[in-house]
């Protein structure tokens, strides 16, 4: 029933295999299953890839590698996604300080979707959220899908400084900020977490497929 | 070898050819923005083309030799000097120890590379030295450089005096221009645009704004028109690709521009025609778009990256 992916330039040195166009469980972990045989298997010229919710970027050496080589090389890969299975996943607890000086858009939200605070939080609590992918910054966890009362739209205007540990929501997603950046999503939270630190072994507190759980921290100074 | 910073007002950091591997993270490449110039800079200095230089835009740099060594300068939009001379840019010299070497910026264009021979040495992070000011992180603490910073280099490849006087001739280097013609690959996501806004991205010309940085060059011309959807699931971006946001003005993605995104790309600048945007000056330059094919794109970037065998000592 899965049609195949479709595999289109993006530009001249890197191209897009398209495994659908929704956030959904199944696409993305084909889109890491995929992205996981490339690690075990590489290619000459080819760089690196970028997994995200649907579609796996793929970049080459334009000197190394034509299109239509590097095309032909991951049709045979895709051939074989369906043998990959998901590793288990690594639960990450999250406490997060709700409202208050961080989580500055939590009043809004709540009025905008016609619910109390407490039921803003109560709902983003009560799912344990999966890691889609990782982008935007250094360590920014792509997490879903929120429950259907808690989708905002994006601000209009992003804003231009975003705390690190900033927790928030857009669309069915929610993210913590892990460096000060700009930022268009509702900010709800904060979290004490250290979420990137590039002098550590392990960068990353977050890798895709991880579980999230978010509760409320406790009131320590 | 070192070279000491003793004057700085404009944007100086380190960079190398960028980080590679950790775009899966969330980790820009970072890395020098036009890539063209960088690469000269190192082979003319003997260096491996993935030695980290320093990369000054929007102002001046002047740095103290504390040694002899061999400096290399490519680039467009600065003035060098050594000592008391002024000298061209694409070329390698040898500068004797207590020597100033200076680079001054010019009214139009935007970026100058200065290798060192043996390349500068710091700490790597996430596998480069390339500075990611936003990290903050490489380079020199993911900072600019400042007075009285070192930089110290490795050892060299040859010889001093065997790299000095090496020259990349003007006809193998990119046609830099103030309003360049830059082709684009269109898609992947041509289908969200009208055909009106297709047939004006094709035509008309677009200014860099002032607004620009290392993450993303913006432009502003006439609007592109959604058909429906402003957004689409976020997915891997990569430099020189074109997003659309819902008020219809381009950008384009730079070094350090975020590894993926949620708006419309509606094509991407091809590797060959990269550095001549990345050297556009905002509120000065303007470009135009102009489609061709990955084929045709791949072509012309092994043309032009073919030009570094033509480095020659003078």
């Amino acid at each position: 029933m899965q049609s195949k992916p479709k595999i289109v330039p993006l530009g001249d040195s890197s191209l897009l295999v398209q495994f659908g166009s929704e956030m959904d469980i199944t696409i993305n972990q084909r889109v890491h299953a995929l992205a996981g045989l490339l690690d075990v298997s590489p290619l000459a010229g080819m760089i690196e890839t970028v997994p995200a919710y649907a579609t796996l970027l793929v970049q080459y050496d334009p000197l190394v590698l034509s299109f239509s080589q590097i095309r032909n090389f991951l049709r045979e890969k895709i051939s074989q996604v369906e043998k990959i299975t998901p590793r288990k996943s690594k639960q990450v607890e999250v406490p997060v300080r709700y409202g208050g000086e961080y989580g500055i858009d939590l009043e809004s939200v709540a009025r905008h979707l016609h619910l109390q605070v407490e039921d803003v939080i109560r709902i983003h609590m009560r799912r344990t959220y999966t890691v889609y992918m990782m982008g935007f910054t250094p360590g920014f966890p792509y997490m879903g899908k929120l429950d259907d009362p808690l989708i905002m739209p994006r601000l209009e205007v992003p804003r231009t400084h975003v705390p690190a540990g900033t927790v928030a929501i857009a669309g069915s997603q929610t993210g913590i900020y892990p460096i000060a950046s700009p930022g268009g999503w509702q900010l709800i939270g904060w979290t004490p977490l250290r979420l990137f630190d590039p002098n550590s072994k392990t960068p990353f507190l977050f890798s895709p497929g991880d579980e999230v759980k978010f509760v409320v921290e406790d009131h320590v100074a | 070898m070192s070279l000491e910073v003793i004057e700085v007002n404009g944007l100086a950091t380190l960079q190398d050819p960028g980080r590679v591997g950790w775009r899966k993270f969330g980790v820009p490449t970072s890395g020098a923005m036009d890539s063209f110039a960088f690469r000269a800079a190192n082979l003319l200095a003997g260096n491996d083309s993935n030695c980290a230089v320093v990369e000054i835009g929007l102002g001046d740099v002047a740095l103290r030799a504390l040694h002899d060594c061999i400096i290399s300068v490519a680039g467009v939009g600065y003035g060098l000097s050594i000592y008391i001379w002024d000298f061209p840019l694409w070329s390698s010299y040898y500068v004797r120890g207590g020597w100033t070497i200076r680079l001054d910026k010019l009214d139009f264009d935007m970026w100058a590379y200065l290798a060192i021979s043996g390349g500068v040495q710091t700490p790597p992070m996430l596998d480069s030295r390339s500075t990611y000011l936003r990290g903050p992180f490489g380079g020199l603490d993911g900072r600019q450089l400042q007075v009285g910073d070192v930089l110290r280099s490795g050892t060299p490849s040859h010889p001093l005096n065997e790299l000095a006087a090496r020259t990349l001739p003007e006809d193998a280097r990119p046609v830099y221009s103030h309003h360049p013609t830059l082709d684009v690959i269109m898609g992947p996501q041509e289908n969200y645009f009208t055909d009106e806004s297709i047939a004006a991205f094709l035509s008309q010309e677009y200014a860099v704004s002032h607004t620009s940085d290392r993450m993303g060059y913006r432009l502003e011309g006439a609007v592109l028109s959604h058909r429906g959807k402003t957004e689409l699931i976020s997915e891997g971006m990569a430099m020189g690709a074109v997003q659309v946001p819902s008020s219809g003005q381009p950008i384009v993605m730079m070094a350090d521009s975020p590894t993926t995104g949620g708006y419309p790309k509606i094509g991407t600048v091809v590797s060959a025609d990269l550095p001549l945007l990345v050297q556009c000056m905002p509120n000065k330059s303007k470009v135009r778009f102009r489609k061709t094919t990955v084929a045709k794109a791949q072509k012309k970037y092994r043309e032009l990256m073919g030009g570094f065998e033509r480095i020659m000592e003078e």
